[in-house]
């Protein structure tokens, strides 16, 4: 089957200027070469910590950021060199949603507007048809016809993240860019959400990139998983394989951190050292080595390729058969 | 002996514009010397007034209305003022979410640790300044001497929650408040700071009452665990009664909606009208919306019940 979306070799700087007025100018790799392919009807998650490039990435795909150099071919062709009147109606095919409910609401917007707004602009529909369709679409999502006129500050964080749910759905795209769209709800609304995206999902037959932080969640909903790690995917393997066997030093700390909530379970903790690294100056070689509990000389000099490890599981790690040694969970 | 900690029917309300907001809505738990309890809900269930009210720092329009706080036998309530300094940050400490705003801006790490030690010790600047090194040895962190020198901003956020643990520890407290002490961390992170909390309070034998959202953290490193809802407790017991025979149907919710590493499923278990349609009134809470009927007792709080020894549980049902 072809790839919905295939990035290559994706690449993101950000020049900082210096820390006092006239000092050196540095350079941030945000996205640091990455390439990952994404099959029609498949969720890839995309986990990593606090700046490892996950979120630049999700805007890149989407030229809401313009990347450095890459290719991204979507639906077989290459969107980056296009310009933005070629661009447009590609967008109705690619949609976001993003972490906030708060922030990505138009406060001073009804409901109404903010799921319409996206049919008028791509002249999907309009009057009374609009209306209806954005009725259909709050359906959809668990809402009802009454919240047609209301405002954002109206809505519970649950609530508000099913409308920017609603309006990624108007235009019927086939590929959602999800940026940690539940990290900032309660657990119970949080569940809620995760099954309300998988039941869309199928519903309209959507693409995903999940982008999270939290591997509990990426876990469940994702098909495949890519670690990022200070720019780089560092390991890519199935849901289940990644967690049965990780094969990247990174994977198995990041599984290995998570807490087990069951408390028949305590184990004897050894947590990784150390502190992520600035972006700005990564580590030489292996961006973790410092941190690697298997690492030897090599590593330091001499950056791992990601490489198929077996059975399609890719991992960027010069020792990757040894990988699993310090695993605590059970 | 009397707990540690005793609180007793406490009630903490906030006399807002918009009306009475009741936070905590009479809260009962102990705590024993050296013992971790986990207080656990979801936003706004008043598990951080409820931490706040202890340390009576509820910030206005808020007030403590009714209700006791025995730290070893003696009511904190009813201390004076300057009695009231002394305790805090000496006898109990506390450890903030946001590690960036505990700490002040524009003081070197070292004066921070060191003033606590003034305060409380009657340390001289010098004595403070060691004891200040040989803290943040304590709580892991390189290369001390240079640190203290530092400001805020010029360390990671683990090192930062590593300097706010330094600073509670300094007059070994009996007791350590820490509200959701990791949440703002990376995962790596929140693993090498909750085992640094652990070691701490086995060496010290500190009791502390963890505030926190997270199951997981709580199956790690409570003992006795208590489920808020709504300003009240609903389910209170040991670590391991709660996770293997949860008997309030808040607690079965919360723990069945949990996605865990390791076993997918297709779709989680919701908390059935959790989000309610239309805004969450005031005060409405999991007992207004239980999906449970027990129809002769509609409407009426029911009260915490101790179901088996040890075990409460606020439910009708039991």
């Amino acid at each position: 089957m072809d790839a919905l979306l295939s990035v290559r070799n994706l690449r993101k700087s950000f020049v900082l200027s210096g820390d006092v007025p006239g000092g050196k100018a540095q350079t941030l790799k945000a996205v640091d070469g990455i390439s990952f392919e994404l099959q029609p009807g498949e969720t890839l998650g995309l986990v990593g910590e606090s700046g490892c490039g996950k979120s630049t990435t999700g805007k890149c795909l989407l030229r809401l950021i313009e990347p450095d150099s890459g290719e991204v071919l979507f639906h077989g062709k290459d969107i980056l060199p296009l310009p933005p009147r070629a661009m447009r109606p590609l967008r109705r095919d690619m949609q976001m949603i993003f972490q906030d409910p708060y922030a990505s609401l138009n406060p001073r917007m009804r409901v109404v507007d903010i799921v319409g707004e996206p049919l008028i602009i791509h002249g999907l529909a309009k009057g009374r048809e609009l209306q209806q369709e954005v009725v259909r679409l709050l359906d959809t999502v668990g809402l009802k016809p009454e919240h047609l006129y209301r405002y954002p500050h109206e809505f519970s964080g649950g609530q508000r993240q099913r409308i920017g749910i609603a309006r990624a759905l108007a235009v019927r795209p086939d590929l959602v860019v999800a940026d940690e769209p539940v990290s900032a709800l309660d657990l119970s609304v949080q569940a809620q959400v995760i099954n309300l995206l998988r039941d869309v999902q199928q519903q309209f037959e959507l693409t995903y990139l999940f982008i999270a932080h939290d591997l509990s969640v990426v876990e469940h909903i994702s098909d495949r998983v890519a670690v990022m790690y200070l720019g780089r995917i560092v390991e890519l393997a199935t849901a289940v394989e990644l967690y049965r066997q990780p094969r990247h030093p990174y994977g198995e700390a990041l599984l290995d951190a998570v807490p087990v909530p069951d408390p028949t379970v305590r184990r004897e903790r050894n947590p990784i050292k150390g502190e992520i690294p600035s972006p700005i100056h990564p580590p030489s070689g292996c961006h973790f080595h410092p941190r690697c509990p298997y690492a030897r000389e090599i590593c330091s000099h001499e950056s791992p390729a990601l490489l198929d490890k077996g059975a399609g599981h890719l991992a960027a790690c010069h020792f990757s058969e040894e990988v699993g040694r310090f695993r605590t969970r059970p | 002996m009397p707990p540690l900690l005793d609180v007793r029917n406490l009630m903490t309300y906030f006399f807002t514009d918009a009306g009475l907001v009741k936070a905590v809505r009479g809260i009962e738990f102990t705590i024993e010397e050296g013992e971790t309890l986990a207080l656990v809900g979801e936003s706004g269930c008043g598990k951080s007034m409820t931490a706040l009210s202890l340390l009576r720092l509820v910030p206005p329009p808020g007030r403590i209305v009714e209700g006791e706080i025995l730290f070893r036998g003696e009511d904190l309530r009813r201390l004076p003022p300057t009695e009231m300094r002394r305790v805090r940050g000496n006898r109990i400490s506390m450890i903030f979410q946001e590690p960036m705003t505990a700490l002040n801006p524009v003081l070197r790490i070292g004066e921070q640790i060191a003033e606590v030690l003034r305060l409380h010790r009657a340390f001289s600047q010098r004595q403070a300044m060691d004891t200040a090194a040989e803290l943040l040895g304590q709580v892991g962190i390189s290369d001390p001497g240079r640190r203290l020198r530092e400001y805020p901003h010029q360390l990671s956020g683990g090192m930062r929650q590593r300097v706010v643990i330094a600073m509670a520890l300094a007059c070994d407290p009996q007791l350590l408040i820490a509200d959701e002490p990791t949440t703002a961390l990376d995962v790596t992170i929140q693993a090498q700071i909750l085992e640094l909390l652990r070691q701490l309070k086995e060496q010290r034998n500190m009791a502390t009452l963890l505030i926190t959202h997270d199951l997981g953290v709580v199956a790690e490193t409570a003992d006795k665990v208590a489920i808020m809802n709504a300003g009240l407790i609903m389910e209170y017991t040991d670590v391991k009664t709660l996770f293997s025979q949860p008997a309030h149907p808040y607690t079965a919710g919360l723990l069945a909606c949990i996605p865990r590493l390791g076993s997918k499923r297709d779709r989680l278990a919701v908390i059935e009208d959790s989000t309610g349609q239309g805004r969450p009134e005031k005060g409405e809470s999991f007992l207004d919306r239980c999906a449970e009927p027990f129809a002769p007792y509609k409407g009426k709080l029911p009260p915490l019940r101790e179901v088996s020894a040890g075990h409460f549980v606020r439910c009708w049902s039991l």
